[in-house]
């Protein structure tokens, strides 16, 4: 699977980092769900971290399109409440 | 596209398939798809300009702002040598002016620094990924019958598309960001034609509309402080200073 940060590049995720991702997404989506800031940023930023050091990143020159793109870094909690809801990212 | 399920996906979808709806044969779709991919590298090219151009504009009004602190600074030391303290006051309570919208203005410019970086990475990695288009639709156009050409330009534009989409909304961050800045900057541009940093000497009749953003800045306080050291580094002691009335009209005023 490939999935974009966004403003960052894109990663190549195998199957079990992925189901991790998808945790992460769900419990940042319980998070916006219960109006919880705190635990939406830990969640994201846990996601994030997966992300970049457990895929591989994809070189600039090649051209791939994303399954799961993740909106960027510096998303606010606002923001986040249209991204994170129903099945998240990642749809279960 | 399986998992793309949030609203940037979608913004992301639809920017692609509008850009994909514009041309039916591959031949088409490849030029096409190209000069998009080149209009869109300078549109960052451009924005990039743009995050410098406003970064600029604040830096050269912060060193104005640094040259009126240090200005009213030493106005103020004579003004209370010379035993005028209302005066030494008023230039306290804009040099606390001056001081704060300098910290932010620091700030901003810190922060577009932050911007222009991260444009600039986004910039060069686009223009890669063009680059790798450019070779790709090449070799497409060489060695692949019509129907498999236009199946395999499709996957690349849309690789491509996506890169183009996500530098585009990082560009609207970037310039969203740099409008609430530019906003701002006015606002300390307005103070200063307002006269609130000028020179003393030239105090007219803008007096009034200064002395209610001087309250509105709620510098009170600290300038009262600041007057005591300067007092005392002066020699003049921390006497009973400031008449009552002075004080009663400064007052703690909340910003």
């Amino acid at each position: 699977m490939i999935v974009r940060i966004m403003g960052e590049g894109q990663y190549r995720l195998g199957e079990d980092v992925l189901a991790r991702v998808n945790e992460l997404d769900n419990a940042a989506v319980a998070a916006v769900d219960g109006d919880d800031e705190d635990a939406f940023h830990t969640a994201f930023e846990e996601m994030l971290d997966v992300i970049r050091n457990e895929g591989e990143h994809l070189g600039d020159e090649e051209i791939e399109t994303s399954d799961v793109i993740v909106p960027p870094p510096d998303t606010s909690f606002a923001e986040a409440a249209a991204e994170f809801t129903g099945d998240g990212l990642i749809p279960d | 596209m399986a998992g793309m399920s949030g609203r940037m996906s979608t913004v992301i979808k639809a920017k692609i398939s509008k850009l994909l709806d514009k041309a039916e044969d591959p031949g088409e779709t490849l030029d096409y798809s190209y000069t998009k991919q080149l209009e869109s590298l300078q549109q960052v090219k451009k924005g990039i300009a743009d995050v410098v151009t406003a970064k600029k504009r604040l830096g050269m009004q912060a060193q104005k702002l640094e040259q009126s602190v240090v200005k009213l600074d030493t106005q103020a030391r004579q003004a209370l040598a010379a035993g005028n303290e209302e005066l030494a006051r008023t230039a306290l309570e804009r040099k606390q002016v001056a001081q704060t919208e300098l910290q932010s203005l620091d700030q901003q410019v810190a922060e577009l620094q932050t911007q222009q970086e991260k444009l600039t990475e986004s910039e060069k990695r686009l223009r890669t990924k063009i680059e790798a288009f450019r070779t790709k639709k090449e070799v497409i156009k060489a060695q692949y019958s019509a129907a498999e050409a236009q199946v395999r330009i499709s996957e690349a534009a849309t690789g491509v598309g996506e890169e183009m989409a996500d530098v585009g909304l990082a560009m609207q961050r970037a310039v969203d960001k740099t409008e609430d800045m530019k906003a701002r900057a006015s606002a300390v541009e307005e103070l200063e034609a307002a006269g609130t940093f000028e020179d003393l000497t030239q105090l007219g009749s803008g007096q009034d509309d200064i002395d209610r953003q001087l309250a509105e800045l709620g510098a009170g306080g600290m300038v009262d402080d600041e007057l005591s050291k300067m007092k005392a580094e002066l020699g003049m002691g921390s006497a009973p200073a400031a008449p009552a009335e002075l004080e009663a009209g400064e007052g703690e005023t909340k910003p």
